[in-house]
């Protein structure tokens, strides 16, 4: 008998997540680990963790990590990548962090172009701090704060904080995916290789948002938050590819 | 040997589950089910319930979150 799924080189073996049944950042850990080592970037990999459910990532991963202050976690990969270049530089937020206390951090280092590749977990809620409503909520999504659901009179629109940043020219390439079945999730780990490979082609800023779910904090099961997300956040947050300016960075760098 | 005469064998690491039910649900062969004994972190675990049904295409890996199945071929 022959093992087909080999345990990624760059998780710790064995290792047993503080995140709740069916949460998505355990898939989007293992997607990680998975392409570090199958592009041969683990040696060099530095992964920035967010303040929010992932704060405890560097429990997981087995390459270098570093904790970042709440939303300041692109502010720290730009001082990494910038001091030394030759660096993987990742940095790794929830909704909370990059579209809330983060929101400066996200759109300078966006703007600014920084060659760094930010993976960013949407599920719509803060759930560490359990389940307040977040930038990202949805219209009537009922949270801890908006019980009666958000209300845009009084709670503003969901922020389409990926949407802005793909504007930006130093935004080489952003993607809107979901890891809300198995299919899906295969689109998720190709985006998150094209913005890993931005990086090393040296491209500029690359970024991934995931709609993830949060099963405890939207009172689902895991299955039903996989559905929910397939029926409900899409409409919001429609995934697809959000811009590729790959080719002209790369005629850009050429002249 | 075709893929479709190939034997897999799927297996759940019992105390490694968190019972969240994904492969269970995501399995389009039915192999997977809950287990009615509880594992180590006090969660029904998921386990094989129809193994010979496996076709190895590795959907419950895919959507697995704690990394608790392992898929062999033979
Ligand atoms: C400066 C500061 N303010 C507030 C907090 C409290 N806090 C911790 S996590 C969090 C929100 C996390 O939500 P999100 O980024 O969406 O991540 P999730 O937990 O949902 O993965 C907040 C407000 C903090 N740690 N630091
Ligand atoms: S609270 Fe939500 S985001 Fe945090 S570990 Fe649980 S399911 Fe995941
Ligand atoms: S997907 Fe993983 S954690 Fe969830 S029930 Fe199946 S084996 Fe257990």
């Amino acid at each position: 008998m022959e093992l087909i799924n080999n345990w990624p080189k760059y998780y710790k073996k064995d290792v047993v997540t503080h995140y709740c049944p069916g949460c998505g950042h355990g898939i989007v850990h293992r997607i990680i680990a998975e392409l570090l080592e199958e592009m041969d970037l683990g040696k060099q990999a530095y992964l920035v963790c967010p303040a929010g459910c992932a704060v405890l990532a560097y429990h997981y991963f087995d390459f270098d990590v570093i904790e970042s202050a709440h939303g300041r976690g692109t502010a720290i990969a730009t001082g990494a990548k910038r001091a030394k270049p030759e660096l993987f530089v990742i940095s790794y937020q929830g909704d909370g962090d990059l579209s809330a206390i983060g929101t400066a951090e996200t759109i300078h280092s966006a703007n600014r172009g920084e060659n760094i590749s930010v993976v960013f977990i949407n599920n719509a809620v803060y759930g560490m701090t359990g389940g307040q409503m977040a930038p990202t909520s949805i219209l009537g999504q009922s949270t801890t704060t908006s019980p009666d659901g958000r209300n845009p009179e009084v709670d503003g629109y969901p922020l389409h904080i990926t949407d802005v940043v793909a504007n930006f020219p130093g935004v080489a390439y952003a993607e809107r995916v979901t890891v809300a079945s198995p299919a899906a999730i295969k689109k998720t780990k190709k985006a998150i290789r094209n913005a890993f490979q931005t990086q090393v082609d040296g491209l500029g800023y690359s970024i991934v948002e995931v709609l993830s779910p949060c099963p405890t904090n939207w009172k689902m099961t895991p299955v039903q938050s996989c559905k929910w997300i397939e029926e409900e956040m899409v409409k919001e947050y429609k995934p697809g590819l959000l811009t590729d300016k790959r080719e002209e960075r790369r005629k850009d760098r050429a002249c | 040997m075709s893929k479709k005469d190939k034997v897999f064998t799927v297996k759940v690491r019992r105390d490694f589950c968190k019972g969240c039910g994904l492969c269970i649900e995501f399995c389009k062969k039915e192999v997977l089910g809950t287990s009615a004994k509880l594992n180590r972190m006090g969660y029904n675990p998921a386990e094989p319930v129809k193994p010979e049904a496996c076709i190895g295409c590795m959907m419950c890996t895919q959507v697995c979150p704690d990394l608790a199945i392992e898929v062999y071929s033979g």
